[in-house]
């Protein structure tokens, strides 16, 4: 199954990189489809208490006064309400798309299990709030489905008396559509609550869309709604059956199938379903790396790796001996292993004088010290004319490809772990320049890795790349894993520019750390 | 690299395409294909009803013995057994069998009512609808019986339901 996934994951990531070019990685609606989601949410919340508000909640006269809104008030009612239906509909799409993309970057097992478990019954929620809507409508369409769900119910024991016999000619009331709104008002808010659970263990979690693309979709429903309103079957009559129906299949699918199979069918391909997404944190698959650990004589309390954690795995917690002062605590079981505290330690940097770096909060599995080390033996070991340090990432283009006598490939576990001043240090140490790469924007496994780094390089964010190093030596070019030759193709175009630019020119002064001076 | 500002027309253009599919995906979806939940030539009968079978066993007199063995307050002269009997179905529709089938009654003691819903879909227009039931464990037979001719128009839908206060099997 894993090789289906990576070949699924290769061809999702190439429309990614695609839609990139025209929508940039803020603006790309295949990084941000949980943010969507809330976007379409939010509108069908919206255009409902409109609805509500104008809508006569008596069963014999909903569907008459829907009418009335569609038709007469069209310009106001008719286009609300066929906001409300796009979004919801829209709402599914992203949905579906969501649960495959998180399911291809393999979102689902380790520390991602919260996510992916509290996500599960969200899909329950949106299906029935999505269906109770159409049964408040209470035409054709509505009896139907209305119809259909009570006989699906029916099979489970859970009822007295069967609800299918509530729709037998003559036996509905106003307590029954009373019931009907509870519902559709009572199942979105519990959804509501829901994805609030879904997204506690996420910090800064991508809930509203940027300007563009809450405008761009929010246009696109808008103009469905003009090209194509919305419209009901006749009213609801319980003497006799629908026989063509125009359902809403992102919605309404479950019903056919039931008539295809059998009630216990579709309880036994539902059940099915969600059991399955339930197990595949079960699934064998890479154990998580240790997590981060905190040094207290390194950490001065600026609180960067608390900002920058990805999970909300650090807590800044009372110095015990530095009255006023603050100490990084990281939270074990919500910490992701991704090194990203890491890199926005100050005490990571590598001018610092001491013989054994130790930097504040640190990774087993890759310490910031170690990382210094190996960085000046395979930049004291380059040769030729132009000499290139490279720091990649696990995750994404395979950098370890790209080494060669000129070229040292610094392989870390998440590029958000490289401390910016590592750069400097590199470009002071021998190097002629420096390429950084890793996942794109939104491919990151650990949510921000990219868009941290960028931003410490770019020097918007702390801990930031010093002004004085040359633009011109420092090359940043993501990768994705499927994009290799990209990459390979980015590092060559970096040298061609390094060589013409001449040994001498946009240099750093060199800089020798006097526990390498004095050694040799 | 294409520029990603938004006045590129290609950037445009693309966009404008993107959001153009996403809606068609949207909006077909909404309403298309038809489902043809019942041919226009057709009819459905249900069978449905929600009825208390017959005690399965006759009411007695306790003797005096009994009585005496019962608290004071227990002293009820008649006892009858709790569980109910099931409901036998035969449903024949123009001489064919259409149903047969038992209805258990609900409730740990089964003292609950038995409760069945089917759906049967059929053609339009006359039918000899044939029930048969039984509602009591203590007889063999059917005891509860109705046969009529019914004309079901298209998409009509019949309910033979049976209720006590109905005078048993209907038709509606
Ligand atoms: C309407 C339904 C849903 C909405 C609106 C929604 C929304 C979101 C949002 C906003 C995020 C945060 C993304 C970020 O900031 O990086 C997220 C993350 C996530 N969602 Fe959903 N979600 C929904 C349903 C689901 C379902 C059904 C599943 C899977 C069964 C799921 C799995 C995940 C996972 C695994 C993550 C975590 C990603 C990570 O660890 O980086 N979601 N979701
Ligand atoms: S390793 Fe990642 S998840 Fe863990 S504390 Fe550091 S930044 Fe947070
Ligand atoms: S970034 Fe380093 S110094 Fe700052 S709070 Fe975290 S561990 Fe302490």
């Amino acid at each position: 199954m894993d090789s289906i996934r990576q070949g699924g994951l290769a061809l999702l990531q190439r429309i990614e990189s695609f839609f990139d070019a025209f929508f940039g990685a803020a603006g790309n609606p295949w990084r941000h489809l949980g943010a969507l989601g809330f976007h379409f949410l939010w509108i069908a919340l919206a255009t409902g208490i409109y609805l509500f508000i104008v809508l006569d909640t008596g069963i014999e006269d909903v569907h008459t006064s829907i009418e009335y809104y569609t038709h007469e008030q069209w310009w106001l009612g008719g286009i609300l309400r066929s906001l409300h239906r796009y979004s919801a509909d829209g709402l599914v799409v992203v949905m579906l798309l969501h649960i495959l993309r998180e399911f291809l970057y393999g979102r689902f097992h380790g520390f991602h299990w919260y996510s992916w478990i509290t996500g599960v019954p969200t899909v329950w929620l949106v299906y029935a709030s999505g269906i109770g809507g159409y049964w408040l409508v209470w035409d054709q369409l509505g009896l139907f489905s209305a119809v259909a769900s009570a006989e699906w119910f029916d099979w489970l024991p859970i009822f007295s008396t069967p609800a299918t016999r509530n729709f037998l000619p003559g036996v509905l009331t106003d307590r029954f559509f009373s019931l009907l709104v509870f519902l559709h008002i009572g199942i979105p808010l519990t959804l509501m609550l829901a994805l609030w659970v879904h997204i506690q263990r996420i910090s800064q979690a991508d809930v509203f869309p940027s300007r563009a693309l809450a405008l761009g979709t929010f246009v696109m429903l808008l103009v469905l709604a003009f090209v194509k309103p919305t419209v009901s079957h006749g009213k609801a009559d319980l003497s006799v059956v629908p026989t063509v129906l125009h359902i809403d299949w992102h919605y309404l699918f479950i019903h056919p199938l039931m008539y295809l199979t059998s009630p216990a069918g579709l309880w036994l391909i539902a059940g099915g379903a969600t059991l399955l997404l339930l197990a595949l944190p079960l699934l064998p698959h890479k154990k998580q790396g240790p997590i981060a650990v905190v040094n207290p004589p390194n950490c001065n309390g600026c609180r960067r790796c608390f900002v920058d954690c990805p999970y909300g795995a650090i807590a800044m917690l009372p110095h015990p001996d530095k009255p006023g002062h603050e100490l990084a605590r990281v939270l074990p079981e919500l910490c992701a292993s991704c090194g990203i505290c890491a890199g926005a330690c100050p005490s990571s940097t590598p001018f610092r004088s001491v013989e054994q770096l130790v930097t504040g909060i640190d990774m087993p599995q890759q310490p910031v010290g170690a990382l210094r080390q190996d960085m000046e033996r395979r930049i004291a070991a380059l040769s030729g004319p132009v000499k290139i340090a490279v720091f990649g990432c696990e995750c994404a283009a395979r950098v370890g490809a790209v080494e060669d006598q000129g070229t040292a490939v610094m392989n870390l576990m998440c590029t958000g772990l490289l401390p910016p001043s590592f750069v400097e240090y590199a470009l002071r140490s021998g190097a002629d320049g420096v390429l950084v790469t890793g996942c794109r924007e939104g491919s990151c496994a650990y949510r921000f890795g990219t868009q941290w780094t960028e931003q410490r390089l770019s020097g918007e964010r702390e801990p930031h790349l010093r002004p004085g190093v040359p633009a011109e030596r420092l090359r940043v070019a993501w990768a994705d894993r499927h994009e290799m030759s990209d990459l390979k193709a980015a590092l060559d175009v970096f040298r061609e520019n390094l060589k013409n630019l001449g040994a001498d020119e946009m240099r750093l002064r060199p800089y020798t750390p006097r526990r390498i001076a004095k050694h040799g | 690299m294409v520029s990603k500002s938004p006045t590129n027309p290609l950037v445009m253009a693309a966009q404008a395409l993107f959001y153009g599919l996403f809606a068609v995906i949207i909006a077909i979806f909404s309403t298309w294909p038809d489902y043809v939940h019942l041919d226009g030539d057709r009819s459905l009968i249900k069978l449905s009803f929600s009825y208390h079978g017959e005690p399965v066993g006759e009411c007695r007199e306790r003797s005096p013995e009994e009585l005496a063995k019962l608290a004071p307050n227990m002293r009820v002269a008649k006892v009858c057994p709790r569980e109910r009997s099931p409901i036998r179905v035969k449903v024949d529709l123009d001489g064919q069998p259409l149903f047969e089938g038992s209805a258990p009654p609900a409730g740990l003691s089964k003292d609950g009512a038995s409760t069945l819903y089917r759906r049967f879909e059929v053609p339009a227009g006359e039918h000899l609808v044939s029930v048969k039931m039984n509602d009591n464990a203590r007889i063999a037979d059917f005891n509860l019986v109705r046969e009529e001719k019914v004309t079901l128009k298209p998409a009509q839908i019949m309910v033979i339901d049976v209720r006590k206060d109905h005078g048993g099997i209907f038709f509606e």
